[in-house]
């Protein structure tokens, strides 16, 4: 029901800011469609912890800007790789296991590995993901395990 | 006075970036022609996928105020960073599905388990 609640709430906002029309027709029309969603939602039981992780909010406002940081700064290390004019890849794939224990966190870890550039989750088969790396460094930036327990923390593991 | 002079240092800024992220989606596009083959052509578009759209987007919501539209602007960049990893995770799965195996040193068990031809 707390996921329900929370999860009409975050539509309706949605809404309200995509909308940017407040009068009376258009704000009934968005409460009731917000309804109808979180109705669907229900029937098809994809509200849960995992289909509306409310409980990672605060602590998302912490990973994320470690996130976008590594982003910028592998960017940099790739675009480096690119405009060199001998190409110097290393390209190696590798199995690395993921700390998390709940499906939902070695899926965000798998895709933080593949939003920095560099690195491509190819593979997840239980605690076990599967990794192409550019070069020998982006590879060694996943095997040295600080983005793993930044999402375990992030997970509220550790 | 003053506020003229923050209006300046806000413009060049956005323009900045929009420079920043459209240097960063040639530079994607670049890498996309000089990697050898689909998985490292992948590392390459990630490029564009992050830094190319964040910064345009970054720039388009310093040059346009603070408004709706910046809120609409965030949510863009939100919605892209889930689902671009999705993508480039179905498209890799797509690639060793078909058959195709990186030109890459392999360490450990590998991905024939993976694409399921073992």
């Amino acid at each position: 029901m707390r996921h329900a609640i929370s999860l009409g709430a975050v539509l309706y906002a949605l809404w309200l800011l995509m909308s940017g029309h407040y009068d009376s027709l258009l704000l009934s029309l968005g409460v009731a469609s917000a309804l109808l969603a979180v109705w669907i939602a229900r029937r098809m039981e994809t509200i849960d912890k995992e289909g509306h992780p409310i409980h990672l909010a605060v602590r998302g406002l912490t990973y994320a800007p470690w996130l976008l940081w590594q982003i910028i700064k592998s960017n940099i290390d790739v675009a480096r790789i690119i405009l060199h004019p001998r190409l110097p890849i290393s390209p190696v794939v590798f199995s690395t296991r993921a700390g998390q224990s709940d499906e939902l966190g070695r899926v965000v870890y798998g895709n933080s590995i593949t939003l920095t550039p560099g690195t491509v989750t190819i593979g997840l088969e239980g605690d076990e993901l599967l990794v192409h790396a550019l070069t020998r460094d982006s590879a060694n930036g996943v095997k040295n395990g600080e983005m793993d327990r930044r999402v375990r923390r992030f997970m509220g593991e550790d | 006075m003053e506020g003229s002079a923050l209006d300046t240092a806000v413009t060049v800024l956005s323009w900045a970036c929009l420079a920043i992220g459209g240097a960063s989606v040639a530079v994607g596009a670049i890498g996309i022609l000089r990697m050898p083959d689909v998985f490292t052509r992948m590392h390459a578009a990630s490029i564009t996928d992050t830094m190319g759209a964040g910064f345009i987007l970054l720039g388009l919501a310093l040059g346009h105020g603070f408004t709706l539209v910046t809120a609409k602007l965030f949510l863009i960049f939100v919605f892209l960073m889930f689902t671009s990893p999705t993508a480039s995770h179905a498209l890799a799965r797509a690639a060793l599905h078909g058959g195709l195996r990186p030109r890459a040193e392999v360490e450990g068990k590998g991905f024939e388990k993976e694409a399921g031809s073992s």
